[in-house]
């Protein structure tokens, strides 16, 4: 919090640093107390709730500890938890590769599908509101719900596909189809999520460039390619990193199903295993939640970096 | 997917919230357009139906679906509902939910709205730094943090006219604290965006008339930017309410499971009954529900706040 006070007071940096609207005095004394306290309390609110917790699951990761004693009753271990992930934990490789399905999957279908919606739905068509609402119903619902409600169709006696099909699959049980029939239930939500992010986007797209091109007798795909595809450039990247996150966080739909089993395992699910499961093994779940972590913060980098690009151009 | 990724590209925050008129993007040739209209028309029955299927169950008679199949039409009832509403302690789970969600919820607008004024008022040479901590923050897979927050709450004593507990854990408190320090990374960004919108010229005849900055803040900033809180109160609601992790492992009482969490006990109960299953779940939407249908303007400029670039 030191920098609070110098960076305003130097002329220097004011003058290095200062954009537009840098035309601040220096404040006076309670003024300068007010903004610290401003930034100060949610700061620490932040720091101490997501920055040290995440320090701390760095350290926990390199030993191992039942959560029960004291902090020395941690035996540090060095990268032994990292070595058993990777070779002796039987549930890792599987949730990698659901992980992997997962986010393979959204690309594909939800997020091919959001966008085409959102160019469609841009122009000027009857009903594009209704289907607007149809389309992003679904986001206002919470995962855990969604994996309710799709027991509707899922439900091996009682569920709409079973008797359509007179079939008798164990769609959300069978460990060979339930990461699918989950991943439907996410699509459901997902494409309008992805329809929205698209059509407010669109917006940014300056009508006048469409009609030049249409004026030069480019057809609509080419239109889409050539001229709307690369000024949503920006809005892709950031599609990119929320689909990105999104797969890796999943959890809330495996946990209220079977709470990340049978077919259904997957990283986020696995480091709550470890904590409020049977075992408490909380320095082994902490490897795991740094993995996640490291992983995260490679697209939380990404991300960040389209962000501050935008701001400075401002 | 318990926090939403913020969206948030090249913001133009005021425009968003108050859509620019401008043409869409054309009309479609009259063929094109009726093909396109049918493709739409069956997908967003589809994506309606799981819903509309839902709804319809929930008033059927479990005896007569068993009976006659799913695809009979007859047995209405009412009575899922009361069976669902008692035996699931709904009444006690959606006050649970209130008890987070608007305290989380105010005390997340509340404290991004401050640093957000400092981010917009000042230029200090740390503003993007402090964003960034913020909005990374937002990102941040929850279960990375989960043992040591699970741990420090643990420790960390509430009398007990604050929580039966004893403790963080099992406490409202912890889920209010911990929904609020996530948020706020997503309401900084857009709130800080939508006040650089407003005029600076604003601040400096302000600071003639001697305005304090907290007043300057208070009495000056909040009111302009109502606008953009009331859609970001309109997102958070229907965010915190939707909550599902953090209650899950932080609440361990399940009388004190806020709704969204409590899905995860029903299921085994609800299990043999499919029409309770129903009846749950639009229980469970119907606040989501009521306040998408009645501030959608607001829902939808919220997620695309900022990500509109003009």
């Amino acid at each position: 919090m030191t920098h609070l006070d110098e960076a305003p007071r130097s002329e220097k940096t004011e003058k290095a640093v200062a954009p537009a609207q840098g035309r601040e005095k220096k404040l006076p004394g309670r003024d300068r107390l007010t903004v610290i306290v401003m930034v100060a309390v949610p700061l620490v609110l932040v720091v101490l709730l997501v920055w040290v917790p995440a320090l701390l699951s760095v350290a926990l990761s390199f030993g191992k500890w039942n959560g029960f004693g004291d902090l020395d009753t941690i035996e540090w271990v060095g990268f032994q938890n990292y070595q058993d992930i990777f070779t002796i934990y039987p549930a890792f490789w599987p949730a990698v590769q659901h992980n992997l399905i997962w986010l393979g999957f959204l690309f594909l279908l939800p997020t091919v599908l959001g966008m085409l919606l959102a160019v469609v739905l841009d122009r000027e068509m009857r009903g594009s509101r209704f289907y607007q609402t149809a389309f992003y119903m679904p986001v206002v619902l919470s995962l855990a719900l969604i994996g309710f409600i799709w027991q509707l169709f899922y439900s091996r006696d009682q569920g709409l596909i079973n008797q359509v099909f007179h079939s008798e699959v164990d769609w959300y049980g069978d460990p060979d189809i339930n990461l699918w029939a989950v991943l439907v239930a996410t699509a459901w939500r997902h494409t309008g999520y992805i329809m929205l992010i698209y059509l407010a986007g669109l917006k940014g797209v300056d009508a006048s460039l469409r009609e030049a091109a249409a004026v030069d007798g480019a057809n609509e795909v080419k239109t889409f390619f050539q001229v709307i595809f690369p000024v949503m450039r920006p809005i892709n990247m950031v599609v990119i990193v929320i689909v990105v996150i999104e797969s890796l966080r999943a959890f809330d739909l495996v946990w209220v199903i079977n709470k990340g089993r049978n077919g259904l395992e997957v990283i986020g699910a696995l480091v709550a295993q470890n904590v409020i499961g049977e075992a408490t093994r909380y320095g082994f779940g902490s490897a795991l939640a740094v993995i996640m972590m490291l992983i995260s913060s490679i697209f939380i980098t990404i991300y960040l970096r389209t962000v501050f690009r935008e701001e400075r151009q401002r | 997917m318990t926090y939403e990724t913020p969206v948030a590209t090249a913001p133009a925050a005021a425009r968003a919230v108050t859509p620019p008129t401008r043409k869409e993007g054309g009309v479609l040739s009259k063929r094109r357009g009726a093909v396109a209209t049918v493709i739409m028309a069956v997908l967003a029955l589809l994506w309606l139906f799981p819903l509309v299927w839902a709804l319809i169950n929930s008033f059927r008679e479990y005896e007569y679906t068993q009976v006659n199949g799913y695809l009979s039409f007859g047995g209405w009832t009412t009575s899922n509902y009361e069976q669902a509403w008692s035996q699931g302690n709904f009444g006690l789970h959606m006050k649970n939910s209130l008890l987070i969600t608007i305290p989380a919820v105010l005390l997340t607008l509340w404290l991004s709205s401050m640093v957000a004024f400092v981010l917009a008022r000042f230029s200090y040479r740390f503003n993007l730094a402090l964003l960034g901590v913020f909005l990374a923050a937002n990102l941040l897979p929850p279960q990375a943090l989960l043992i040591p927050v699970f741990r420090m709450f643990r420790e960390i004593p509430l009398p007990y006219f604050m929580s039966d507990s004893g403790s963080m854990l099992n406490s409202f408190w912890a889920l209010i604290l911990v929904n609020t320090a996530f948020q706020m990374g997503f309401c900084t960004f857009v709130l800080s965006n939508y006040m650089k919108t407003l005029p600076y010229e604003i601040y400096e005849s302000a600071e003639l008339d001697g305005a304090s900055v907290w007043r300057q803040y208070w009495q000056l900033t909040m009111p302009l930017v109502r606008p953009a809180l009331a859609a970001l109160a309109t997102l958070q609601v229907t965010w915190v309410y939707n909550e599902f992790f953090w209650a899950t492992v932080l609440i361990q009482q399940g009388d004190k499971l806020p709704v969204t969490s409590a899905l995860n006990n029903l299921r085994g109960q609800f299990f043999t009954d499919t029409n309770l299953v129903a009846a749950g779940s639009i229980i469970v939407a119907l606040p989501v529900l009521v306040v998408f249908f009645a501030l959608q303007k607001q829902f939808v400029s919220g997620l695309t706040l900022g990500s509109t670039k003009g």
